[in-house]
């Protein structure tokens, strides 16, 4: 095979990490806050899917104006699953927590496919590709790149440089300790899952460039998000950075290789013998 | 300044308190001893507001706080260091004591209360850039009631601040708590050292399984040949 065609891969990979991992920090972050996985994560982003679709093809809106908006839908699932759903049963057992988040994921397939139809939609956005040295990069991966590395470096500035972002990686750590600082939990519970959810607007938005919305959108990528998180040690918010280039490089290159699916069934038998051998993820600290 | 009145509380179908009434004045410095499992950390949680209290009152400087969550508690001017430190360990020396003035009349005076914390433990300042958790035991505990310190607080409640210290580190200890003192704050301690704290203490408790047994000055409290006995092994 022509290397030519590795490269192309491993470049694509790279594109497609950096959205992964937008959805990766943003699932974690909400883990590593309240300990509680978002099952019905990657179906939230599918809302978000929806709502810029609609912005865009049913009202006309640009994207420039559609993708902030999206961002600001998310934030408010955010908020709303966490006031409805897991505020209600925060000290309950974690299986009751997990079925929660799971039954909400099939609450949201059943009420897309009711209202929309099973019916792929897509924004068509008609974007040109540079080429570099023989390899054609499209700008509908380059944009969604660019502007999810942006918003990374956002959520690493907020993280370390505000009070509450300091607060929410705090709790993360001690829950208590940091109430005894005067923060009051529940709100910084709500703004992690406003984040979180803005997070989950914002790859709605990237991924609407390269891929349609379907009610069942969330099986396209929710596993392969908590795969990402686990193989990064739950939590681990560098960890996820790293396991996301890591299973998309996998993914692109192993796609090119063999194909797609096999590129996915790599990564799955990868993510498998890391957990064997590092069960607590890439970057787990040995103790 | 704080009075605890025939607090009872406990976790679930366990009562640990029963009936505890205790009183500190302001500028005072009160120690609460006890065996182990006596219910002294759950009666600081119930002042700061961790543990919920099932009966009894909880007044500060003529407010009462009964029922007040914790991150209520601490806007009133009550900052509790709690047993085994509880710091951070992921955060920064720096970023800690900035957790420590979350509140925002606290976070006003950021860069005052921040100097006086480092003029009282000047090795925080050395480390400030350092991951808590890598601090030595000694240093987390300063780091703790740095923390404490940095919102403003006009009562300080120690859990145990020698817990898990070498004896030498555990004498200098007293000693910073003995500085911290000089500088205006009141102070609630609890301490297995109970023959080092009654030298630093105006006045004692003693909780027994979930009730105050006896109660008075320090070195009266030294002298009773019950105490001496069970608790300094002498
Ligand atoms: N979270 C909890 N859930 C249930 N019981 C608890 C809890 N915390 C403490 N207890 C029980 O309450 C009683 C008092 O505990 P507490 O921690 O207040 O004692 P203590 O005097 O601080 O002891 P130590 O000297 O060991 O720190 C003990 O019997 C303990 O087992
Ligand atoms: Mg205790």
């Amino acid at each position: 095979m022509d290397p030519i065609f590795l490269v192309e891969a491993a470049i694509n990979g790279i594109l497609l990490g950096g959205v992964l991992a937008v959805l990766a920090l943003g699932l974690n972050l909400i883990f590593g806050v309240l300990d509680i996985v978002w099952i019905a994560y990657v179906d939230l982003v599918m809302l978000a899917m929806y709502a810029f679709y609609f912005m865009v093809q049913g009202h006309g809106w640009s994207v420039w104006v559609a993708g902030p908006a999206t961002l600001v839908v998310g934030a408010l699932l955010g908020i709303a699953v966490h006031l409805l759903i897991i505020s209600p049963i925060l000290t309950s057992a974690p299986i009751n927590q997990l079925l929660a988040t799971g039954g909400l994921l099939f609450f949201l397939q059943s009420f897309a496919t009711f209202l929309w139809t099973t019916d792929h939609r897509s924004v068509r956005l008609s974007l040109p590709s540079v080429e570099i040295g023989g390899i054609f990069l499209p700008f509908t991966r380059v944009i969604p790149f660019a502007i999810s590395i942006l918003a990374m470096l956002a959520l690493y500035l907020f993280l370390r440089h505000t009070y509450i972002g300091t607060a929410i990686r705090a709790v993360s750590q001690d829950r208590d300790a940091m109430a005894l600082m005067g923060a009051n939990p529940q709100r910084v519970y709500v703004v992690t899952s406003a984040v979180g959810g803005a997070m989950a607007g914002l790859a709605a938005t990237l991924l609407s460039f390269q891929y349609s919305v379907h009610p069942f959108f969330g099986g396209q990528f929710g596993p392969l998000t908590f795969m990402i998180c686990v193989l990064g040690g739950l939590g681990n918010m560098v960890g996820a950075f790293v396991a996301s280039f890591v299973m998309s490089e996998i993914i692109a290159i192993g796609g090119v290789m063999f194909s797609t699916e096999m590129g996915y069934v790599i990564a799955f038998v990868v993510f498998i013998v890391v957990m064997f051998a590092r069960p607590g993820g890439i970057l787990a600290r040995r103790e | 300044m704080l009075e605890v009145r025939r607090v009872t509380a406990g976790y679930g179908a366990f009562t640990a308190l029963w009936d505890v009434s205790l009183t500190v004045a302001a500028g005072e410095a009160v120690a609460v001893v006890g065996p182990n499992g006596a219910g002294k950390t759950t009666l600081m949680r119930v002042i700061s507001g961790l543990v919920p209290s099932r009966g009894g009152e909880l007044v500060f400087e003529g407010t009462p706080l009964t029922g007040r969550r914790a991150h209520q508690i601490v806007a009133h001017g009550i900052a509790h260091v709690p047993e085994g430190r509880r710091i951070f360990p992921g955060l920064t020396v720096a970023e800690n004591l900035k957790m420590g003035a979350f509140l925002p009349p606290a976070r006003r005076a950021y860069r005052q209360s921040l100097e006086r914390v480092y003029g009282l433990f000047p090795v925080l300042a050395e480390r400030r850039a350092q991951r808590a958790g890598s601090l030595s035991g000694g240093e987390q505990q300063m780091l703790a009631i740095g923390r404490a310190l940095m919102s403003r607080p006009k009562l300080i409640l120690l859990d145990e601040p020698s817990m898990g210290l070498a004896p030498v580190m555990v004498f200098r200890l007293f000693d910073l708590i003995r500085r911290v003192r000089a500088e205006g704050y009141t102070i609630l301690v609890v301490e297995q050292n109970v023959r080092q704290v009654l030298k630093l203490v105006d006045r004692a408790y003693l909780l027994e399984v979930g009730r105050i047994r006896m109660e008075g000055r320090a070195e009266l409290l030294s002298e009773q040949d019950f105490v001496r006995k069970a608790y300094m092994g002498l």
